[in-house]
């Protein structure tokens, strides 16, 4: 008998990338949860339905590319991009919205610059990126209203119509209301904080529902940390970054959203733990994750506080994924054995 | 208690080290035939110094080396020497390399053995000569040459001498189980090492997953300066590099080699060999073997004879043919697979996995780097191994290499974490032999290009030189004929004047006679011109020139020496031009020379004529 003749190592033990972004999506299911009670089906339904669709399309482009279609759909990486558009996308988001982001985040973002692991860009934030600027009005009207636990939100079959119909773009009904952020930004220009936050979107916390949302998906981050499947360096200096700059430049709550706000409404919790995070198109360093969870945290609360947008996280990890190469040809770690790091390119010092 | 450092990165394999420590070594039967590889260390290969036929005793050296690094090999029994040939030996390429194939007679009789004994009366140098008379080259990792090891640089002062019982390769024993049954050989061996190196300290580090091996060894090195180091379970902790990181906290310098930080790192089985040599004077002939695996009915470790066949070992560890799937020598992590179980047990040959298909399965198929960044956890050499991989799998070496790509240690940590099961260590081998095949050329190359631009320069210049010559010599060839056609004239010229001249005389001559006048007068012939009309003046000018220059150098070289005395910023330049204006003298010097030459000899031969 022919003896395997292989090289080393020989042994084995890793998890493999499948498992991995099963893992991922695991840890997302407190901050859907949260989703669910607090606003409805929605977001389980688009979920589902990008989850779906983000499936399929991968599967159509990686035929036409000829690429093997079993092997690269169990990998699970397109499943966790739809999930991640459900995840973020407004609740009542109309189904033809959610549809295009998701397939230019597989088809446009993903495949057309090489599949997995070649995208330079976050593929479901590019697709977000890409509705809201497309449809602003869709994809500002349609977030929902948070409820009581279970109470007060439209039923699945509602919710599952108005999402599926084609008549209710600008709908105006019981179930919508605007974002805590979107709300806060837009008011205190004229009122004074303890005005604002009288508005039910609020609640009586930070951010009626949004607060445990992003608590849920704070829980799911710390669970992928704790599992080592994503280090602590982006998400820490991502919120780090939001705090410091809140701190610094909109500590007047009568001016500026306060922190509390900043960290527990919007997609703060989503977007530190569960996007910025996409190894993929993030920095691999140490240094070079800090610099680029610093960053998106940066320009978050810029465009939040100074731009159009109330809530940034798609246009910030954007802008940053452009950084990446950047970041990671000047921060690569010092080795063993070296004084001291060797950044830049080769040639220029002592390459 | 021992102060102790971290090391970056590390992983924790499942051990598997249960299976081959429940029973104590034993020592492997005489195999029939005993295949001695003459390269089992780095460096030169030994040259047999037996023939065929030839009966050899126990201990009796059979190949060494005289010029350049590398250990002698002795016979591990006593026999007849069947053949010196090409045999598959243990090496990653699977070739096959100059073997001396040794059938013993049974009767095991050694040679003379010489003991140095009391070391510590004896020279150092004698100590080290026994060292490598005993053919001990290092028997964990590469296999450098002990002696040399042994004799650092005089500016390399050792004060660390680590003795590496860390054995962090999972299911590898041989170095466990030597601690735990010879330990007393184990500390004499360093003893003797701790002797030529005279360290400040002394450690042998041991992991703290070897209870037994820790009490045995501290028990040995009671009453002796000493330290055990237990570390902590972390591959590859036993790797150099990183054990020197654990024990002293320092980092071997990029390139550089543990005695530049002073530190020194041998192995157990070293050092038994050592105590071997300097109390028995016994050759290294034997060395332990790990056999282990799934496919082996009873795990275990054996004494084994340098050249034992490992399907002699196989067999008495109770190999079962119909599960073996690979055989892996050395540990999961960094071993390498053999293609046949006929190569021999080798000086490095710590260990042999007889894995079973479940047990070393194959890695699944390799997918897309995500970029996830496991590896860099993982690495222990604080490398990027994803960016590493990238440019190596793109072939941009340049790149590979600004990211320290030959500071790897191919260890395989990041290659065991992969969640896309990518063979990176692989990738990284191919990238380092392409990089090394590359400067090879790029030698190659700089020579040839060196060879070539000298040969062309010196066919320029032997074509100048040519060339030269020709147009000196058509030149000499011009004004030899230009010379001699003014000559002619000249003389033609001449001639018929005189002759003219001549016949008048002689008429005159004639009427003078014929008159019978008293006297007459021959008109004397005119001297012909010795010189050339220009050239007088030629000279003169020269000679005025000569004055001129050497006046003006007189001027500069005064004004240099004011500007000297007040130390002027202008003094370079006035240097410079003074020693222009001084080869313009000496030209114009030579000028004058050669034209007074030229003169003299160009009135010489007309004056003859």
């Amino acid at each position: 008998m022919a003896l395997i003749q292989q090289s080393s190592p020989h042994a084995h033990n890793a998890r493999p990338t499948s498992k991995v972004m099963l893992w991922v999506m695991l840890a997302t299911l407190p901050g859907l949860l949260a989703q669910t009670l607090f606003f409805g089906w929605g977001n389980l339904i688009n979920v589902i339905w990008c989850i779906g669709l983000a499936l399929a399309s991968e599967a159509a482009i990686l035929r036409l590319r000829g690429k093997p279609v079993g092997f690269f759909l169990r990998d699970n990486t397109a499943a966790v991009t739809g999930l991640l558009l459900g995840l973020s996308l407004p609740q009542f988001a109309p189904w033809w919205v959610s549809g295009i982001a998701v397939i230019s985040a597989i088809v446009v973002a993903k495949q057309l610059y090489g599949g997995l692991g070649s995208n330079p860009f976050n593929p479901a934030m590019v697709g977000y990126a890409l509705v809201l600027i497309s449809f602003p009005v869709a994809m500002t009207t349609n977030w929902a209203e948070a409820a009581g636990l279970g109470t007060g939100t439209p039923g699945f079959g509602e919710t599952l119509a108005r999402i599926f119909s084609n008549a209710q773009a600008t709908a105006v009904d019981g179930w919508t209301m605007a974002t805590p952020l979107d709300e806060y930004k837009h008011k205190i220009a004229s009122h004074t904080a303890s005005e604002v936050l009288v508005h039910p979107t609020f609640g009586d916390l930070v951010a009626r529902g949004w607060e445990w949302v992003n608590l849920g998906f704070l829980a799911g981050g710390l669970l992928l940390v704790w599992l080592r499947i994503i280090t602590w360096h982006i998400p820490a200096a991502f919120l780090a970054a939001i705090a410091a700059m809140s701190l610094m430049f909109g500590s007047n709550a009568d001016l500026y959203a306060p922190l509390q706000l900043h960290l527990l409404a919007g997609g703060t919790m989503l977007g530190a733990f569960f996007i910025a995070t996409d190894p993929v198109s993030a920095a691999t360093s140490h240094q070079g994750k800090l610099i680029y969870g610093a960053g998106v945290g940066i320009l978050i609360y810029l465009i939040r506080t100074w731009g159009n947008y109330p809530d940034a996280v798609a246009f910030s990890v954007l802008l940053m994924n452009f950084a990446v190469p950047f970041i990671d040809y000047y921060t690569p770690p010092r080795s063993y054995g070296h004084h001291k790091a060797r950044r830049g390119l080769p040639g220029r010092n002592g390459g | 208690m021992t102060q102790l450092w971290d090391f970056s990165g590390g992983i924790h394999p499942p051990e598997n080290k249960h299976q081959s420590t429940s029973v104590p070594i034993r020592t492997a039967t005489l195999p029939e035939q005993l295949v001695l590889p003459v390269q089992q260390h780095i460096g030169e290969p030994a040259t047999p110094v037996v023939a065929v036929g030839d009966r050899v005793l126990k201990g009796q050296k059979i190949a060494d080396v005289t010029t350049g690094m590398g250990v002698p090999v002795h016979a591990p029994t006593s026999g007849t020497i069947e053949a010196i040939e090409q045999r598959p030996v243990p090496h990653p390429s699977g070739m096959p390399d100059q073997c001396i194939v040794l059938r013993p007679d049974g009767q095991d009789e050694w040679c003379e053995l010489h003991p140095v004994g009391d070391y510590k009366q004896s020279g150092r140098e004698l100590v080290l000569q026994a060292i490598r008379n005993a053919g001990i080259s290092g028997m964990g990792g590469a296999g450098f040459p002990t002696d040399i090891k042994l004799h650092p640089p005089r500016d390399r002062k050792v004060d660390t001498l680590i003795l590496n019982g860390a054995e962090c390769e999972p299911y590898i024993t041989a170095d466990d189980m030597t601690m735990r049954e010879r330990s007393s050989d184990v500390v004499a061996g360093l003893q003797v090492m701790a002797w030529i190196l005279r360290p400040e300290r002394c450690v042998i580090a041991v992991e703290d997953n070897k209870p037994e091996a820790i009490a045995a060894l501290r028990e040995a090195v009671n009453a002796t300066q000493i330290e055990i180091a237990v570390i902590p379970t972390k591959y590859p902790s036993g790797g150099e590099k990183q054990l020197i990181r654990v024990i002293t906290g320092l980092e071997v310098p990029s390139g550089g080699i543990p005695a530049d930080i002073g530190v020194m790192c041998q192995n157990i089985g070293t050092a038994v060999a050592v105590a071997g040599a300097v109390f028995d004077g016994r050759p290294l002939i034997s060395r332990v073997v790990t056999i282990t695996g799934d496919a082996v009915a009873e795990p275990g470790n054996f004494v084994a004879l340098i050249g034992t066949p490992f399907r002699d070992l196989l067999r008495q560890a109770g190999v079962d043919q119909s599960v073996l799937d690979r055989l892996v020598l050395g540990g999961p992590m960094m071993g390498y697979t053999l293609a046949s179980d006929s190569v021999p047990v080798i000086k490095t040959a710590n260990c042999l996995i007889a894995a079973t298909g479940q047990e070393l399965p194959l890695p699944p198929p390799e997918q897309p780097c995500i970029r996830c960044g496991q590896c860099a956890e993982a690495c222990p050499m604080e490398l990027l191994p994803q960016q590493l991989f990238w440019y190596s799998k793109s072939a941009e070496f340049e790149k590979a290499e600004h990211l320290n790509l030959f500071d790897c240690i191919e260890c395989g940590a990041c290659s065991y974490v992969c969640p896309s099961s990518i063979p990176l260590v692989q990738y990284y081998r191919f990238a380092k032999g392409e990089i090394r095949t590359q400067r090879a050329e790029k030698l190659k190359a700089d020579r040839a290009r060196e060879r070539f631009e000298a040969r062309q320069a010196r066919l320029e210049r032997e074509q100048e030189e040519k060339e030269l010559r020709r147009k000196q010599r058509a030149k000499a060839a011009a004004d030899a004929q230009a010379k001699k056609k003014a000559e002619a004239e000249k003389a033609a010229a001449d001639g018929e004047a005189v002759d003219e001249r001549a016949a008048k005389a002689a008429l005159v001559q004639q009427a003078l006679d014929r008159k019978k006048a008293n006297a007459g007068q021959t008109p004397k012939p005119e001297a012909t011109a010795s010189d050339a009309p220009g050239e007088p003046t030629d000279i003169a000018t020269l000679e005025k020139q000569l004055t001129q220059a050497e006046a003006k150098l007189n001027t500069m070289q005064g004004m240099l020496d004011d500007a000297k005395a007040q130390q002027a910023d202008n003094v370079e330049k006035l240097e410079r031009a003074v020693a222009k204006n001084h080869d313009r003298v000496e030209r114009a010097r030579r000028a004058l020379k050669e034209a007074q030459d030229k003169a003299q000899a160009q009135s010489e031969p007309q004056s003859s004529e």
